[in-house]
């Protein structure tokens, strides 16, 4: 039903996506204490900058943040799981939380999906499941001296995935978006696992995979060229491939037109708010990015928009408010 | 359904794609990286020789290859480990890795394993219905959860197709089945359709090229979007040893087999002879046989054979660098990561200088600066980085005996110990890793401390090693405000080891007006390895360090001017607004508990024994880098040996520091009337009053909640309640040094570091003895409290006892009112340093806060309206609050 209605209002309008989760916690002057929550409180190590974890410990305040993008504009929120696997939170040792952390992540942004829909009903909301790209790497080696070691494996990643995927669906996510891949081998992982849990529930649910561009090399970090990155992943009928992060809008627009050029799926864009100053934010205004973004919506290059790292509700509005003058890329006739 | 103008191209991907559209030219399919097909290759893999079998396959590629065929079929290899070992070092090598890979077994949980280690779409080669249609059809699912497209033998349950008429049915069946019944996608099923000798003598193989040509054509007219391919090698075997005859076989195998519509062969490019450069005679009878013209053609093909044996065409790779200058070849190997001649180029240059230093210090170094420009201007991308390093090292490892070989002749020493970390939270550590490399290549010792490693460590191990410089590394943006912080806690430590910041988002500005300011000792931007070099010999050398500080110095401090005219705004309520959304708790009907006594209580000469039960075990493994939580860690699969050796000797130290007095314990505590007027506390010591003085979150807050403070938790004076506050200070650390000393006159860091973290074990056990004694009789606000000491740990109890200088309060100088209160050094025996620091350090003092509501919070940013009001009330000078608060502040001052 929700998967018949994604694709129908993709095929009317540009889709929005939501803006940055981490730039709007730190909105919030959460302290050590707060990110225990009552849960864990007695937690052996410091939580302190887990933003996954407030999923479960200070729920309010992620989804006033879900509301404020809603109100924004955007069609599709993301739960707040960009390092909900086992692997990212062993840094936290909270490894046995993985499942529950994604099944409340989930749970609480359809809530307000719900809640928001509820007003005005025309304008269907989604939840898309965030998976995040892990901090290890499955094709590059973090040590110098043995290229051939691996800090994780595949079969690490896809079980760690699996376990996400099961936590995201049963909290309700309508989707399933796997973002801010560097290292296409973990993406493989994490669509190995989505087809996994395709077939254990017997049902599919749509699919994004967005790369990251990392630098002028124009390349991943595991070095794979947009369209490389774009064949890599297309053993699978995804619903929408796009770039996130790493660049803003600016920067982006050669790549996007990679993926343009050859998908067969929707496009999906979600850039920063430019690059970050030497402090490390990023500073494009909403207007800023606006503007560059109206240059990809004039080339007809996109499906899906949103924001990363620095972007806000204002720039969602923004957004929002430029895409609707505009109509999607239609999907290539390639069948 | 599909018709042959729309049929998809086959897509596939390395690094870079490869797109093979029908009509394309004939794609090459690397061969030599096979053990089945070389028995070179066979002997590096056996005998782990991964470097030159990587050289293997970087021949292939520089020869043409645009797929490289991996095998590693054999009996005596552990196929399934040397293929994972071997696809991961491709992955290493972005040449190789710039094609797609086929991955080449017979065996499936070999081809499985290999899918684990690529990330590009591949081939692999190959499955079939030899095992019948069940593992056929699982194993075409399993690849397309991978990604790949498949090569499918002509081999079904009753054998290998050897003719026409089988290749059709088994081709036609496969297919069928693979689009069908999983949904395989056509243009991703590859067709071998067997490549079998000819010119072999036996009459029934006279037709084996042309029934492979006619498959081929079937299948290209019948099988819509599939694609053929073969091992080309095979139509040659009987010509082993003359390489003249069989690259002429292989090329006019091609040159037919491609007509018929062949895509792609296994081949060796750099053994393959131009179709028409073959010398006519030799053409014509090489098609004799091929396409099985005459009666006598093997024997007149065996009759030209003998006379051309020998001389093959070798198509060379490019190794014309080879024959330039020693300098230029070692920066062609570093810039191109080519390993395989370096020790002998090296030895060459070591020959030609004066010094080994001087082999590193020039051409080695002019390589890695090109390197890093490159890599800064994005000519070059992370894993050629890597693999430049890699040359490095082992050049430098060459080197280094002989550099050893001259110190010990007096003629060399170490320039300086640099210690090197990646900071707490960050897990890049590849630029560090250069650094480390270009550094150590400079004749610095180096200690790399790794990644994720917390302030503390990091500080620690530099005192420890006495070093000389200290690195700091880190790619994601929150790594800088822990750079920050290290070089808060530097200043903090009163070190004096100037600090070098280098990593991706590190920038000259932000250390000039965010790092710099925080360290009275020189910190310095270090924008990329090869800058490392001149930076490290200028600080620590005597002459040039002055001049060279000062003019970073002054460098950052015009950045800084120039800095303060674009100021950065966040959200934060004005004070007065924070003010009011203060935590308003209900103190009507709110009785507070009358302590025991009011004034100060001494507990010298406590028991250590009865302070033992309160250890809190988990940080003190991780003081000494064993992470777990106690007891658990003792029997943690990775460090439980270790911790549980760690705790058997700590338990030891610890009967001793009990039976034998080895330390003493003193705690002071006191409880005062107390009313909070605003954000101050006013208190009541006997006829003298005091005020503490606390700040208010003012950050702007969520829906309903509050800007906490700490007065929140004392009744207002307006109200008229009577409530109050304690005030302790314990520690343990009374009569340490003399243990210190004698361990570390015995060079036993060991027990000296043991005997400190216990100290400050024990004062933390004090502390949460005390506080229980505290709140079940001296105050008795919890009498009926008992609590376990897991439960202790977790702070499941009522009331708070922050510390002055950590989150709740930040401002340290609060320990002057605190010490005051509690009788200064004359009673407490605790000695407060000129910057709040404690002595001795095993030591905890804080606060008593009884309301059962009362919870500990973090004060975050405050501004600069807060912070004057807050200097006014405490009656200090706005700049010194500032600097005592100056990680608490949202503005520059």
């Amino acid at each position: 039903m929700k998967t018949a209605l994604l694709h129908k209002t993709a095929k009317e309008r540009i889709l929005i996506l939501d803006g940055a989760m981490g730039t709007m916690i730190q909105r919030y002057p959460l302290e050590e204490v707060d990110f225990r929550g009552e849960d864990f409180k007695n937690h052996g190590f410091p939580l302190k900058g887990n933003n996954d974890l407030l999923s479960i410990t200070q729920p309010e305040i992620i989804k006033a943040i879900h509301r404020e993008y809603l109100q924004a504009g955007a069609d599709i929120i993301e739960t707040n799981t960009f390092s909900g696997t086992w692997i990212a939170q062993a840094d936290y040792h909270l490894e046995k939380e993985v499942y529950r952390l994604n099944f409340e992540s989930a749970k609480i942004a359809k809530e307000v999906a719900e809640e928001i829909t509820l007003l005005n009903p025309d304008k269907p909301r989604f939840v898309a499941g965030s998976l995040g790209p892990t901090n290890k790497t499955c094709s590059m080696s973090p040590d110098v001296n043995d290229p051939g070691y691996r800090a994780t494996s595949f079969d690490e990643l896809a079980g760690a995935y699996t376990e996400q995927i099961n936590g995201l669906l049963d909290g309700g996510a309508d989707l399933i978006l796997i973002e801010t891949v560097f290292d296409t081998l973990n993406a493989k992982a994490a669509l190995f696992a989505c087809l996994s849990v395709f077939e254990q529930r017997e049902k599919e649910w749509p699919i994004i995979v967005s790369g990251t561009i990392t630098d002028q090399s124009g390349r991943t970090l595991s070095g794979q060229t947009a369209e490389a990155f774009l064949i890599s992943v297309s053993h699978v009928n995804l619903f929408a491939v796009g770039f996130n992060c790493a660049l803003g809008a600016k920067d982006l627009r050669p790549h996007l037109q990679v993926l343009a050029k050859h998908a067969p799926f929707y496009i999906s864009a979600y850039p920063n708010a430019g690059l970050p100053n030497e402090f490390g934010q990023y500073d494009e205004t909403p207007e800023q990015m606006g503007s560059q973004i109206r240059e990809f919506l004039e080339l007809g290059l996109i499906n899906i928009l949103g924001g990363c790292c620095g972007t806000t509700p204002d720039h969602i509005r923004k957004m929002a408010e430029i895409a609707k003058n505009y109509k999607p890329r239609p999907l290539p006739n390639i069948s | 359904m599909t018709t042959s103008n729309t049929i998809k191209d086959l897509k596939l991907s390395g690094l870079e794609p490869l797109v093979i559209r029908s009509g394309m030219n004939f794609v090459n399919i690397g061969e030599r990286t096979n053990v089945t097909g070389s028995k070179k290759f066979l002997d590096l893999i056996k005998a782990e020789q991964f470097e030159e079998a990587l050289s293997v396959a970087l021949d292939q590629v520089r020869g043409g290859a645009q797929i490289l065929d991996v095998n590693m079929d054999e009996g005596m290899i552990d196929g399934e480990k040397v293929m994972v070992r071997f696809l991961n070092l491709i992955a290493s090598e972005p040449e190789i890795s710039r094609i797609p890979i086929m991955i080449d077994s017979s065996k499936w949980h070999i081809i499985e394993a290999g899918l684990k280690c690529v990330q590009g779409k591949c081939i692999v080669n190959s499955i079939s219905l030899k095992e019948g249609e069940e593992p056929f059809l699982q194993q075409a699912k399993t690849l397309r959860k991978y990604g790949a497209a498949v090569v499918v033998m002509a081999f079904d349950e009753k054998g290998q197709a050897d003719n026409f008429e089988r290749r059709k049915e088994i081709c036609q069946r496969s297919y069928d089945l693979l689009t069908q019944k999983v949904g395989f996608p056509c243009e991703d099923i590859i067709f071998d359709p067997n490549i079998f000798p000819v010119a072999t003598g036996m009459e029934e193989h006279r037709n084996n090229a042309l029934d492979f040509f006619l498959g081929t054509k079937w299948i290209k007219e019948n099988l819509p979007g599939a694609k053929v391919s073969g091992g080309v090698s095979n139509v040659s075997f009987s010509f082993r040893g003359n390489n003249k005859v069989r690259e002429a076989m292989h090329s006019v195998f091609l040159y037919h087999g491609i007509a018929a519509g062949m895509d792609m062969g296994i081949v060796n490019p750099s053994m393959l002879e131009v179709y028409d450069n073959i010398p006519k005679e030799l053409l014509e009878r090489v098609e004799d046989v091929i396409l099985n013209r005459r009666e006598d053609a093997t024997e007149r093909l065996l009759e030209f054979a003998e006379s051309v044996k020998g001389a093959a065409k070798k198509r060379e790779e490019d190794l014309s660098w080879r024959a330039q200058p020693v300098n230029e070849r070692l920066k062609y190997a570093l810039v191109k990561g080519v390993i395989e001649f370096i020790d002998i180029d090296v030895e060459e240059a070591r020959l030609q200088y004066k010094k080994p230093l001087e082999v590193i210090e020039g051409p080695l170094m002019d390589a890695m600066n090109v390197v890093g420009d490159l890599f800064g201007s994005g000519k070059m991308f992370l894993p050629q980085v890597v693999k430049s390093a890699r040359v490095m090292k082992k050049a430098v490892a060459f080197l280094l005996p002989f550099i050893e070989l001259e110190k010990a002749t007096g003629a060399s020493s170490k320039a300086g110990k640099i210690l090197l970390a990646t900071v707490k939270g960050d897990v890049h550590d590849i630029g560090k890793n250069i650094v480390g490399v270009v550094l150590g290549c400079n004749n610095y010792e180096i200690i790399d401390m790794g990644v994720m490693v917390p302030c503390d460590q990091i500080l620690d191990r530099a005192i420890a090693e006495n070093v000389d410089i200290i690195g700091l590394s880190g790619l994601i943006t929150p790594s800088l405000d822990e750079m920050v912080y290290v070089a808060k806690e530097m200043e903090r430590r009163k070190m004096n080891i100037p600090l070098l910041i280098g990593g991706a988002t590190t920038s000259k500005i932000h250390t000039a007006v965010k790092i710099a300011p925080q360290f009275n000792q020189p910190v310095v931007h270090v924008l990329d390895a090869s800058r490392s070099v001149p930076v490290a010999s200028s600080l620590i050398s005597d002459e040039k360090r002055d001049l060279f500080v000062e003019g970073i110095e002054k460098e950052y401090e015009e950045m800084r001017e120039r800095h303060k005219n674009k100021a950065v705004t966040k959200d934060y309520l004005p004070y007065s607004e924070a003010l009011k959304n203060k935590w308003h708790l209900p103190w009507s009907g709110y009785h507070p508990k009358t302590p025991s006594f009011l004034g100060t209580k001494v507990f010298d000469h406590f028991p250590l024994e009865k302070l033992r039960k309160y250890i809190d075990w988990t940080p003190f493994f991780s003081t000494w880098e064993l992470h777990g939580k106690y007891p658990n860690i003792l029997e943690d699969k990775v460090v439980g040996v270790e911790a549980t050796k760690l705790f058997a000797d700590a338990n030891a130290m610890l009967d001793k520091i009990i039976n034998e007095n080895w330390l003493r314990a003193k705690g002071t505590i006191g409880f005062f009337p107390a009313a909070s007027i605003g954000d101050d506390i006013e208190i009541k010591n006997g006829q003298e009053s005091l005020t503490l003085h606390h700040i208010r979150q003012q950050n702007k807050k969520g829906q309903n909640l509050p800007n906490y403070c700490l007065s929140d938790f004392i009744a207002p004076k307006e109200l008229g309640i009577n409530d109050y506050i304690g005030a302790f200070a314990v520690t343990t650390g009374l009569g340490i040094e003399k243990w210190i000393e004698q361990f570390e006159k015995d060079h036993d860091d060991y027990s000296s570091i043991m005997v400190k973290s216990l100290a400050d074990r024990l004062a933390e056990a004090f502390a949460e003895c005390l506080h229980e004694m505290v709140r079940v009789e001296l105050w008795g606000f919890a009498p009926s409290e008992g609590f376990t000491n897991d439960e202790l740990i977790k702070e499941k109890y009522q009331g708070i006892r922050p510390a002055p200088g950590y989150p709740a309060c930040p401002d340290h100088t609060e320990k002057t009112t605190l010490f005051h209160l509690l009788g200064d050094e004359a009673q407490t025996s605790i000695l407060l340093t000129e910057s709040m620091a404690m002595y001795p350090t095993a030591a905890v003092s804080g606060w008593y806060f009884s309301h059962p509501e009362s919870k500990y919070f973090g004060i975050g940013k405050i501004g600069r309206d807060q912070l004057e009001n807050y200097a006014k009330r405490k009656n200090m000078p706005v700049e010194v609050a500032e600097r005592w608060l100056s990680p608490n502040l949202n503005y520059d001052v």
